[in-house]
Order: structure tokens, then C-alpha cells, then sequence
């Protein structure tokens, strides 16, 4: 496979082991451009990418904005604040009038799980889902699959372990189709207030024993807990969280030795990850975030630029 | 109108008939259902060959939103009825949550008033707390002197166990039917469907069925103490089948009606963020749709309502969140019915007629889904086995929110009659005109 078959990105449930596999493929390309000197190939040259936040972000939103600048597309950006969606403007006319202005590829964060799919409908340019409610963030799937693959050389046979605020987690949900795709073994682990209904029914192992989970585990992907969730009622106290979920040095000694350790950011350090563990020798949060440069130029230039070669076009 | 059905099977649930036989209506009444009621010298009876089709008492829908007063972009109580009309439907009960909210004399009388120019029969619903908010009894006396039919919170469920004990006990004395929404609105916050692996997937919030089961039991348990007649709104779910089929079992008096909608449809359906399939009561599981309808198969269920919920395209052209719940119904309720019970052989005929017209009608104490001569001639007449595909396009209703555009389905009506007069279709063939009456 060289080529994506599909106008959108809307989430990796919906996509083959082989289309994944081809956009690692080309984010290991990708990556290579960003290491140069001159971080720069006119490949979307002439194409024009909006990215359309109704949720507030900097490093996806930033991330897929280099991504597209380094490939020499035109970048435009927009969010709730200080555009006609706070006029109230309805998110069909704000796409349909952004499709009139000529815009190739819709990047979208928003609130409600599935409006990347209404939007995918309503325009004609791709859309790719930077985001959605608490359904899926693709991106940060294959962000996380491309740093597993760098340190552990393959993702088949994997322990992954998931921790944190699964309930409202779409990255969660991206990695767990993801990597069960790529032959992983995901394990999601948090407390019960914090895991959605009925997921043990999907191909994945859930515990609320966070030491357990984390037994033999390759990878460690702690999730952030968000402050809105925190005065909730989804568990008694920070403290508690910290002490019963929390990912620390003593913890993380259950899984394997060389164990890797991820977090999509932002992080509350302290609670859902100790800062030792943060820094220390395992962690690898700031490749996550270069990689995620490199999946999202990936993505961009299978979407639209199609064919060529990346590295003299 | 002085006429005779000549030849159709006629199904009449309260009467136990189901047989071939001719009706006779004079002056908008029965007038006599038999075998070869004799025209040949009638004067100015007009004849129907009815031959092939079925002759029933007209649908009797408990469960519609007509949207007018405060909508009427969305529907009118004369659109409304032409859509109840075009479905077979001779009675139709309008649901209060309209703007102003019927919880008051004056708005009763006037849903009251416009449903009486649309030629079907058009019942007002009260709320049972002012303006639908659940706190202060509205003035349920006043709207049954108006003409009410029964009280309601349908869409805004009264979440006080007192409130609700109070308008049951009120109720109980005005004998209105207290018709309940059944939902823990504490259970069910910014939530857009059922909850469960759908929806796990889907990363949008469920309600859990408990949020429904939990309130149905509370609404026995207080029908149970107060003595009201129980009506227990659109049915979604295993639990609350097993909760009213106990209650039944053990002497309480409830009554319920489901949807179409639930015994057709699960929460895959929203598996695309299709928001045509958004409605509350959300779709359920499989499990849940099989016991709707061995629920409805063994009498649990007493009724078939439709929920008609008309929106307008920008009400549901929006994001998941935003899009408004509920969908149309009164037009693809029948060809549902056929497909989804009768043909699989869940329902008789018989039984699904009756689920459509004497039990809502018992419900609601009316002299109306019966054949019985004397009774207003409220009939529909249709062919069960004529192919019909959904397209919303061409519905009566000005709402086109239907998740079952496209759908193929079985069974139309082909004409409608209420109180004598025909309101919609047309008889295919006109077989002789009497001059003279013989009786």
C-alpha cells in the first residue's frame, strides 16, 4: 500500500492494519525532514489547511500547524473565541463557508464526539479529526504507535498499558483501536467511576488494580485527569487519586525493565504521574511530541499531496 | 355520508371480530358490520368494494407532539393531523410541551378548537406541573372541565416523589390518566444515548436503562398508593417491560404503550453520529428490543404509540450534542407494525390493530377504536401486504426527522374515515351506486 484510500481521518477504528503501517511508514520519512537544517520541502505547496478548534489546545493545534508549514501549505486557523462561532454561526455554515474560501483539508478539535463526521459530510475538502468529545483523537493514536516503535522496535506482542480517565478519554480509545490492530495487548486501568460501561467488551483487558495492570507491561501510557473532573464526584480526593492511581517510581517497578513511559500532556505533575517519573530514564513525553509533528505531516501529505517524493519535490 | 365497505376483512379487537363482512355508516356512526348488509335499492348509499383490504377501527395515536402553539415551524395541529391522517390515524392526543405549555384552560381549549377543524380527532394533554418544571401542580381541574384527556410531563418527568404523589392523587380524582415520562434526570445529564458498549465506542454519554427502570418502579410504587391510572410512556427497555409485567401480575393498575422506533431500531443506530436516531427514550440494545416484543406479544405492553416528534432540518443538520431529540412517526407506525411484529408473526393482525386503536382508546376511556354499531365511524382501511418505501420528502408532517427514510416496508392505509367523513387516500373502486334504501 502506498496511498490512502480515503478523503477523511476520522478515527482509527475504521482504518486497516495497512493503512496504519503506511502512515508510520511515512512519519519515519517525515521525521527525517525535521532533523534537518533547513526544516522545509515545498510538497503542499498552493494547499490551504484550516484548523477549526471549538476546544482549547496548543500542542495539537501547534503541531499540526507546523506540520502543514513545513510541508509549504497555507495555514489558517480558527477558534470559538473571536470568530461568528461565537456569534452563534452553526458549525455547518461555518464549514461551508470556510469550503467557500477554497480550504483543502479541515483540521478539526471539537467538543461533541462525531462532529469531525458531520463535517466530513458537509464539505468536500478532507477532514481529519484532531479530536472529538470523548470518541477519538487518531493523531495522538499514531503518535504514540510511532514512539512505541522507535523504542521498542515493533508494536506485535506488546503489553500497553493505559491508566488514568478512560470514561473520558478519546485518546484512550484511539490507542486501544490502534495498537489491538497492530497485535499489542492493551490493558486499561482506573478507577471504576472512570471506566465507560460495557468496555470490557471490547478486545481489551481492564483492571482497577493499577498495580496489577502495570505488571510486565512494556509500555505505560498515563492519561491526564482533568481538572474539571476533579471536583466531580468521580473520586474522593486528589490526594487519593494520586495515592491509589498515580503512576510513581515504586509502581512502575512492576512492569518490564526497560519500560516505557508516555503522556499525551498536559501533565498534573504530581498527581497522575510523579515528577521523577516524568523526567526520569523511561519517560519519552518530548519524543511524543516531535513525533507527533512527523504523523501529522504524514497524514497531511497522504491526504493531499498524494504521490512524489517528499524529500526532493 | 351514507356508505358501505362492501367485502374487506373487517378487524375489530373490541368486538373479538375478524371476519369478512360489509360496514355500514350512516350520519358519521356505525351503523351495522355484517354479512351482506343490502343496498341494491338504497337511496344515495354509496358503495366501497373494500375486497382484499382491512377494515379497522381507526388508529388512535396517545402519544404526538403538534408542536403548536410556539412551533409551528416545526408542525401544526393541521399538519399534524394530516400526517395522523395519512397513517391511518383517526385520534391523536397532543402532548403539553408546546410554548406556552398546555398547563392551563385557555391553551387546552385552544389545541382543543384547531384540532377540531382538521376533520380527525384531536385530544389536548395537560401538563401536570405549571410550565412543565416539575414543581407546582398545574391547574389540572380547570383543563379536564376544558376538555382534556389526560395529564402528562412528557419530556420534563416530574423528579419530586411528592410532586408526582400529589398530581396522582389529583388526577385520580378528576379520573384523568397520568401519562409519565420515566427518566432519573440525574442519571441522564448531557446524555444523547443509550448507554452501553455503543456509546463507550462512540465517545458520546449514555443514560443508563436504570435511569428509566428506576422511575418506572417509582411511578408504580406511587400508582400503587395513591390509587391513579398509571400510563407508563414509551417503553425502551427490558427492566421496565419486567417491571410493569410484574406490577400487572400483582394487581396495579398501569397500562403502557411503546414505540415502533423501539422494536425495530438499537443504539448501533447512532454508531455513524446519524442524529435522526437521537431520541429520548434512547434506542436500547438487541436485548432490549426482544423484550419489547415478546412484551408486546404477551399483553405487558398494551399499546403502540408513535413519540411523533417533528424537528426542523436545523434542529438536527448539528452536531450530536446540539441536535434536537425525538423523531417523526405517525407515518411509517403502521408499515413498521406489519413488518417489524406481524410479518415475523410476534403479533396477529388482530392484535396489532387492537395494540393500535381499542387499547389506546381504553386508555384514554374514549367510545372511539371500535366497530361497534353506534360509534363514531372512525375507520381505517388498508392493505398489509402493499410494498411502501419511506420518503420523508413526501410526508404530510412538515418534521422529515426519520431514521427509516428509505426503508422498504410492508402495509398502507388506503383510505382513512373519521367520524364518516373521509380525511385521507381514496377508495380504489367505486363498485355501484344504490338508488333506494331496503333495510
Amino acid at each position: 500500500m502506498d496511498k490512502l484510500e480515503r478523503k477523511d481521518i476520522l478515527g482509527l477504528q475504521d482504518m486497516s492494519q495497512s493503512e496504519i503501517q503506511l502512515i508510520l511508514d511515512t512519519a519515519v520519512s517525515m521525521k527525517e525532514i525535521l532533523a534537518r537544517p533547513v526544516k522545509k520541502v515545498p510538497t503542499l505547496r498552493g494547499k490551504t489547511i484550516c484548523t477549526l478548534f471549538y476546544e482549547p489546545s496548543t500542542r495539537t493545534r501547534t503541531s499540526f500547524e507546523m506540520a502543514a508549514k513545513t510541508l509549504s501549505a497555507d495555514v489558517t486557523s480558527i477558534s470559538t473565541v473571536g470568530s461568528s462561532i461565537a456569534k452563534g454561526e452553526s458549525f455547518k455554515d461555518t464549514l461551508l463557508t470556510l469550503q467557500a474560501m477554497g480550504i483543502d483539508a479541515f483540521i478539526i478539535r471539537h467538543q461533541a464526539g462525531g462532529a469531525p463526521y458531520f463535517a466530513a459530510q458537509t464539505v468536500r475538502g478532507s477532514v481529519i479529526n484532531a479530536g472529538d468529545g470523548m470518541h477519538e483523537h487518531p493523531s495522538q493514536g499514531l503518535l504514540d504507535m510511532l514512539t512505541i516503535l522507535e523504542e521498542k522496535g515493533r508494536l506485535e506482542g506488546l503489553v500497553v498499558t493505559i491508566v488514568g480517565d478512560i470514561l473520558h478519554s478519546r485518546v484512550a480509545r484511539s490507542n486501544l483501536w490502534g495498537l489491538t490492530k497492530m497485535g499489542a495487548t492493551v490493558r486499561l486501568a482506573g478507577p471504576k467511576t472512570l471506566l465507560p460501561l460495557e468496555i470490557e467488551k471490547l478486545p481489551v483487558e481492564v483492571y482497577t488494580d493499577v498495580d496489577a495492570a502495570i505488571e510486565g507491561a512494556d509500555v505505560v501510557n498515563v492519561l491526564r485527569i482533568q481538572l474539571e473532573r476533579m471536583n466531580s464526584g468521580f473520586f474522593p480526593s486528589i490526594r487519593e487519586y494520586a495515592r491509589m492511581f498515580g503512576i510513581n517510581k515504586e509502581r512502575l517497578r512492576r512492569a518490564k525493565p526497560d519500560v516505557t513511559v508516555m503522556h499525551p500532556g498536559p501533565m498534573n505533575r504530581g498527581i497522575e504521574i510523579t515528577p521523577d517519573v516524568a523526567d526520569g530514564e523511561f519517560a519519552v513525553i518530548t519524543d511524543q511530541v516531535t513525533n507527533g509533528v512527523a504523523v501529522r505531516m504524514a497524514l497531511l501529505y497522504l491526504l493531499l499531496g498524494g504521490s512524489g517524493n517528499v524529500g526532493t519535490a | 355520508m351514507w356508505a358501505l365497505l362492501k367485502g374487506g376483512r373487517v378487524i375489530d379487537p373490541a368486538n373479538s371480530i375478524d371476519k369478512i363482512a360489509d360496514v355500514l355508516i350512516e350520519d358519521g356512526r356505525i351503523a351495522g358490520v355484517g354479512k351482506q348488509v343490502n343496498c341494491s335499492e338504497n337511496d344515495g348509499l354509496e358503495v366501497y368494494d373494500v375486497s382484499g383490504m382491512i377494515v379497522a377501527p381507526g388508529f388512535v395515536d396517545m402519544h404526538v407532539h403538534l408542536r403548536e402553539p410556539g412551533a409551528e415551524h416545526k408542525e401544526t395541529i393541521k399538519s399534524g393531523a394530516a400526517a395522523a391522517a395519512a397513517g391511518g390515524f383517526t385520534t391523536i392526543l397532543a402532548m403539553p410541551n408546546t410554548d406556552p405549555a398546555a398547563d392551563s384552560k385557555p391553551v387546552i381549549e385552544y389545541v382543543i378548537c384547531r384540532g377540531a377543524e382538521t376533520g380527525i380527532n384531536v385530544l389536548a394533554c395537560g401538563a401536570m406541573t405549571k410550565d412543565m418544571a416539575g414543581q407546582e401542580m398545574a391547574e389540572l381541574g380547570d383543563m379536564a372541565e376544558a376538555g382534556a384527556s389526560a395529564v402528562s410531563d412528557d419530556g420534563y418527568p416530574i423528579q419530586n416523589s411528592l410532586v408526582m404523589r400529589r398530581v396522582m392523587e389529583y388526577a385520580s380524582m378528576l379520573g384523568l390518566p397520568v401519562l409519565t415520562h420515566c427518566e432519573d434526570k440525574s442519571l441522564t445529564a448531557d446524555a444523547v444515548m443509550n448507554e452501553g458498549i455503543a456509546s463507550t465506542v462512540a465517545g458520546l454519554r449514555g443514560m443508563p436503562a436504570a435511569a428509566e427502570v428506576s422511575m418506572v418502579y417509582r411511578n408504580i410504587l406511587l400508582a400503587e398508593l395513591t390509587g391513579c391510572k398509571l400510563h407508563i410512556q414509551h417503553v425502551s427497555c427490558a427492566g421496565s417491560v419486567e417491571a410493569i409485567r410484574d406490577a400487572k401480575k400483582h394487581g396495579v393498575m398501569v397500562t403502557c404503550e411503546t414505540c415502533p422506533q423501539y422494536f425495530t431500531l438499537t443504539d448501533e443506530a447512532l454508531a455513524q453520529y446519524d442524529t435522526n436516531a437521537k431520541m429520548n427514550p434512547p434506542l436500547r440494545t438487541k436485548t432490549d428490543v426482544e423484550a419489547i416484543k415478546a412484551g408486546l406479544a404477551d399483553g405487558t405492553i398494551d399499546a403502540i404509540a408513535t413519540d411523533h416528534a417533528p424537528h426542523s432540518l436545523e434542529d438536527k443538520e448539528v452536531e450530536m450534542t446540539n441536535a434536537a431529540f425525538g423523531i417523526v412517526g405517525l407515518e411509517t407506525a403502521l408499515s413498521l407494525t406489519i413488518s417489524q411484529l406481524v410479518e415475523p408473526g410476534i403479533l396477529t393482525l388482530a392484535q396489532a390493530v387492537e395494540k393500535l386503536s381499542s387499547a389506546p382508546a381504553r386508555i384514554l376511556g374514549l367510545e372511539r377504536g371500535t366497530l361497534s354499531v353506534g360509534s363514531p365511524a372512525d375507520i381505517v382501511i388498508f392493505d398489509p401486504s402493499a410494498e411502501v418505501t419511506v420518503d420523508a420528502s413526501q410526508f404530510k408532517s412538515k418534521g422529515r426527522n426519520t431514521p427509516f427514510n428509505g426503508w422498504t416496508l410492508k402495509g398502507k392505509a388506503q383510505a382513512v374515515i373519521a367520524s364518516g367523513r373521509l380525511v385521507s387516500g381514496s377508495f380504489a373502486v367505486q363498485s355501484e351506486k344504490c338508488s333506494t334504501r331496503k333495510d
